[in-house]
């Protein structure tokens, strides 16, 4: 077998896990359907535009969070944001945290905010390393002169 | 000595068991003495105070009851058991004393035997001194023995004078003798004492009226003690219930004031009446009760008692009273409400949460049939609609003769199955309450005429198809024009259906509010997000009429229900899913109204529906845009207006508008050059051919694109010609539709970097022109500045959210001016350069980005005047449906 047939696999074995588990929906593979020839890395540059924007809210986050008092209507805003990203790039682990976060929000819970955030930030990591290994894998195949595999 | 010296202890011991104690005294004898001793009573006081008495009674009472007489006798039995167990003792203690004195005697007459000669010399008559005879004085008095001792001393001292003959020996004999004697004598001595004590001790007891009133002090002691604090009240009444006898620990009456009457004379008050009677039921029934009883009275306010009543009767077996006990029970009463009351409560509290938790069951049920809904729609609805969609591409494509009629099948097919979902979608969504009604401005009579259009379009029947409205129907009304099309187009094309040959008519007419109280409701619960309250509400009935091959009798009551039809017959001759009107049905009702059907065999059936609309203001209503006004010629307009009657006929080809026939005659015609010109044009046949199949299915008419959301391109376009908007060029202009980029501008409202690349992104992929801005007040910026077809606005937003955006544009078109949002603050050019372009200013359709479709906010989003809204995040398929249903082509304006 060769090394990109082998690769070929992995890939698709690791988005398969990737969806399985829950770390991905369907929404991902609209935008790997997006990408054609005349934007090969809309994927990547989408998804670091994500990493990138989700920092900041992250960051953010913790600020509004850490206040003497807590502007829950925009820590809503930023976890609102959050989510949206987080729904479009179809991270949806991240999105569930998002979804309780704002109810937490909707109840002025500080607990129950600092938690989602903990967890938020943790399911972020998570997918950024999941994904980040994903575009490795992209990489090496086409270095190796394969084509990434479409996924169903 | 030491034997008597025994016996004495054995006396002393005995004394000191004599039993004191009155237990288990009547259980030993059974001696009956009833009613002895009455006058002992006398001697009995009783002092205790709280104890009032009336002793006459009580001595009555234990004269006459069978209680008092056995109470009595019972401490008589006790009084003379003691007496008797006394002498007893007292016997036996003499017995053996007589004992001791026989034995010294006969020791006596071993000494005298010994010297018998002497004795018998001396005369022995004196023998027979009998110790017998202390023996039967037992019973008399004890001095008697004591005499007899006596005697014997005598005797023995004669003895002594007897022996003289030997002197000197008989002399030690008899010191010897002597001594022994005083020993003796001092013993008896002694016991004689005991006795005599013992008989002190017997006499001084021997009053039983003293003991007997010391027993009874000694019970009444130990009752006050047990009763000293408890509340009860125990008392006696007679057989007329007067007090004779009452016993209060906490008295508020003096003794005269309670005793001899009975309660109802005492007490005034809630409760008292009751007791009494609750007494003299005891008192004839003779059967002892409780019972609580709450008392109401002056005397003591309001206080519960636990009464306890059992009779008392004579020795003759006859009630002569009652014997009474109370305890308070005021408090436990007031607590064992309150648990009662507790637990009521928690009973009411359990079913609520019960009840509750249905709701939310259903609820839950109800959301989750939301949620079944919207999978539905994106899970089955989307793939078949691509899959016609290639299909219709593919028919574009070079195909040959053979290849062409399959793939005319399979989209007829494909359509049909369409049709289908749409339907059951439909239904479902009705029932599940997701369906919301829209209320938009609408013009009834060009409702009608393009209902009737795009049918005759597709007709390939001799049939006429009239429209008649009356002259009282306003010009314009407010409804879901929609859903308002969906079941007359449903209807029309049923009566397409069934009716061979003849007309199929719509009669449209004001009538009388069929239902007032009930249609208010309603009115307001479907449109109450309206904001104008000075709407008059007009009921239009509509008749669908045809001359087809009616309905039998008995189908008439399954005919709305789903997936029925008239008869098995019907279904395999006509086909159909059997839902349009069931569907027809349900919408209407949601509406507010009614659907109706009379129908003869074989003459045509007619269905009829009355609909409550709400007549907008008169003075805006003259620019309003209206849904479908890009579709009508502009010169049409004022005659659609007012016109009140129009026929089709598809085969005569100059089949008149009665109002306009010159524009009639411009119309037609091309519907007819669609048809004829198969060899010509091969897709427009193929399509023509499909609307041909459609008539065979139920209700459905692929030209109502509005209605149903389809990836159809060349159908909508199909529909564009039939609606006479455009000349023939536009054939040849349906094959490069899809390549070409015709559309207007799509303005995207959305303040995330993330979601306007993915947008950006799709657009591009749908070859469609985008700009992007980031908020409420930039859009409205960009609305002033440019000419947009179609506005994709995020609901969340900083700075302007999309709902307020929303507002304003449309405040916007409705005035004509930017008035209103510089009034919320937001800072326009005054003199925008497009201003001039823009007019008449258009109604741009604003579809809301939200990120739950299904949601409340669905209907915050209509209310603002947006007209849809797609889910987030947004799929390529969502945008696309989305920018077809909303978008019109360049080329139509």
């Amino acid at each position: 077998m060769d090394v990109v047939t082998q690769l070929q696999r992995q890939f698709v074995e690791y988005t398969t896990s990737l969806y399985r588990e829950g770390y991905l929906d369907d929404q991902f593979t609209q935008l790997q359907k997006l990408q054609d020839e005349c934007s090969p890395d809309f994927v990547a540059e989408v998804v670091s535009l994500y990493f990138e924007d989700s920092e900041k809210l992250l960051n953010n986050l913790e600020t509004a969070l850490r206040q003497d008092i807590v502007d829950y209507k925009q820590v809503d805003a930023h976890v609102h944001q959050f989510k949206g990203s987080s729904s479009s790039i179809g991270a949806q682990r991240v999105k569930n945290v998002c979804v309780v976060f704002r109810n937490y929000c909707d109840a002025q819970n500080l607990e129950g905010c600092m938690l989602c955030l903990q967890q938020a930030k943790t399911e972020f990591i998570v997918v950024r390393n999941k994904l980040e290994a994903l575009f490795n894998l992209e990489q090496q195949i086409t270095q190796a002169g394969g084509s990434i595999p479409m996924m169903a | 000595m030491e034997d008597d010296n025994a016996e004495d202890m054995e006396v002393e011991v005995l004394s000191s068991m004599w039993p004191e104690d009155i237990d288990a005294a009547g259980k030993k004898f059974n001696v009956e003495k009833p009613g002895g001793d009455q006058d002992l009573l006398e001697d009995v006081t009783f002092i205790e105070e709280p104890t009032i008495v009336d002793f006459k009674r009580l001595l009555e009472l234990t004269n006459y009851s069978e209680k008092g007489s056995s109470q009595l006798s019972y401490l008589v039995k006790n009084w003379e058991w003691k007496q008797e167990n006394a002498v007893r003792l007292l016997r036996e203690e003499l017995e053996n004393l007589s004992k001791q004195q026989h034995e010294s005697e006969l020791k006596k007459l071993e000494i005298l035997e010994e010297h018998q000669f002497e004795d018998e010399i001396y005369g022995c008559d004196k023998r027979p001194v009998s110790i017998l005879d202390g023996v039967d004085d037992i019973f008399q008095d004890v001095p008697k023995r004591r005499n007899d001792v006596i005697i014997q001393d005598e005797r023995l001292e004669i003895d002594d004078e007897c022996d003289i003959n030997t002197v000197k020996y008989w002399k030690q004999r008899a010191l010897h003798l002597e001594k022994m004697l005083e020993a003796s004598v001092q013993r008896e001595q002694i016991l004689l004492e005991k006795l005599e004590e013992s008989i002190e001790n017997l006499e001084k007891q021997s009053s039983p009226v003293e003991e007997l009133s010391q027993i009874l002090k000694r019970a009444d002691n130990f009752l006050h003690f047990v009763l000293q604090n408890a509340p009860v009240v125990i008392g006696h009444q007679d057989k007329e219930l007067r007090y004779r006898f009452i016993y209060n620990h906490f008295p508020s009456l003096r003794e005269e004031d309670i005793i001899g009457k009975t309660d109802v004379e005492i007490f005034k008050g809630g409760g008292v009446k009751e007791s009494q009677d609750f007494k003299r039921e005891v008192l004839e029934k003779g059967v002892p009760g409780k019972r609580e009883i709450t008392f109401e009275t002056e005397l003591f306010g309001a206080k519960t008692f636990l009464i306890y009543v059992e009779p008392v009767f004579s020795k003759a077996g006859e009630a002569i009273g009652v014997n009474y006990m109370g305890m308070e029970i005021t408090d436990q009463v007031k607590r064992r409400e309150k648990m009662a009351k507790l637990r009521e409560e928690i009973a009411v509290q359990k079913a609520r949460e019960t009840e509750l938790n249905k709701t939310i069951h259903i609820t839950e049920e109800t959301m989750r049939a939301k949620q079944m809904l919207a999978t539905m729609s994106h899970e089955i609805r989307s793939p078949l609609s691509g899959v016609v969609s290639m299909a219709e591409i593919l028919s574009t494509t070079k195909l040959d003769k053979d290849q062409k009629q399959l793939l005319s099948v399979m989209l007829s097919s494909g359509d049909l199955v369409l049709q289908l979902i749409n339907d059951i979608l439909d239904l479902s969504k009705v029932e599940s309450g997701v369906m919301k009604l829209e209320a938009t401005k609408f013009r009834p009579r060009e409702v009608i005429k393009h209902v009737l259009q795009t049918a005759a379009a597709s007709l390939k029947k001799k049939l006429i198809l009239e429209g008649n409205i009356a002259d009282d129907v306003p010009i314009e009304v407010i409804g879901d024009v929609l859903r308002i099309r969906q079941i007359l187009t449903n209807l029309i094309s049923n009566a397409v259906k069934f009716t061979h040959e003849g007309k199929v008519k719509i009669n449209l007419y004001c009538t009388a509010d069929p239902c007032p109280e009930r249609s208010n409701i309603l009115l307001n619960e479907h449109e109450k997000n309206e904001a104008q309250s000075q709407e008059t509400v007009v009921w239009i009935r509509c008749d669908v009429q045809d001359t087809g091959i009616g309905i039998p009798e008995t189908a008439l009551p399954s005919l709305f229900k789903k997936y029925m039809q008239a008869g098995a017959d019907t279904a395999r001759k006509y086909g159909g899913t059997g839902l349009g009107l069931a569907i027809c049905k349900q919408l209407v009702e949601l509406m507010g109204g009614r659907l109706t059907v009379s129908s003869k065999e074989h003459q045509g059936s007619t269905f009829t529906f009355v609909l409550p609309h709400k007549v907008p203001d008169l003075s805006e209503s003259s620019d309003e845009t209206d849904e479908y006004q890009d579709m009508d010629d502009n010169e049409s307009m004022e005659d659609d207006k007012t016109c009140g009657f129009f026929q089709f006929s598809p085969r005569t080809l100059g089949s008149l508008f009665s109002s306009n026939g010159s524009r009639q005659t411009h119309e037609l015609p091309r519907n007819v050059h669609g048809f004829d010109k198969v060899d010509r044009s091969s897709i427009i046949t193929d399509q023509a051919n499909t609307d041909h199949d459609d008539q065979d299915r139920p209700f459905h008419n692929p030209c109502i694109q509005k209605n149903r959301p389809s990836d159809m391109g060349l159908t909508r376009d199909l529909m564009r010609v039939n609606s006479g908007k455009t000349s023939g060029s536009i054939f040849s202009n349906t094959l490069e539709r899809s390549k070409s980029t015709e559309r207007r501008k799509v303005l995207l409202v959305e303040d995330h970097v993330v979601n306007v690349m993915v947008a950006k992104r799709m657009m591009k992929q749908l070859n469609q022109d985008m700009d992007v801005v980031n908020n409420g007040v930039e859009a409205l910026r960009a609305v002033q500045r440019g000419d947009y077809g179609l506005i994709l606005m995020d609901v969340c937003m900083p700075v302007m959210d999309g709902l307020q955006a929303t507002r304003l544009i449309r405040s916007y078109e409705r005035t004509g001016n930017w008035d209103e949002a510089r009034l919320a603050g937001v800072e326009l050019d005054d003199h925008p350069s497009a201003d001039q372009i823009l007019e008449p200013r258009r109604r741009i359709p604003i579809i809301a980005m939200t990120a739950n479709a299904m949601s409340e906010s669905a209907e915050e989003c209509f209310a603002n005047g947006m007209d849809s809204f797609i889910t987030k995040p947004v799929t390529l398929q969502n945008l696309k449906k989305c920018l077809e249903q909303y978008l019109p082509l360049n080329n139509t304006v």
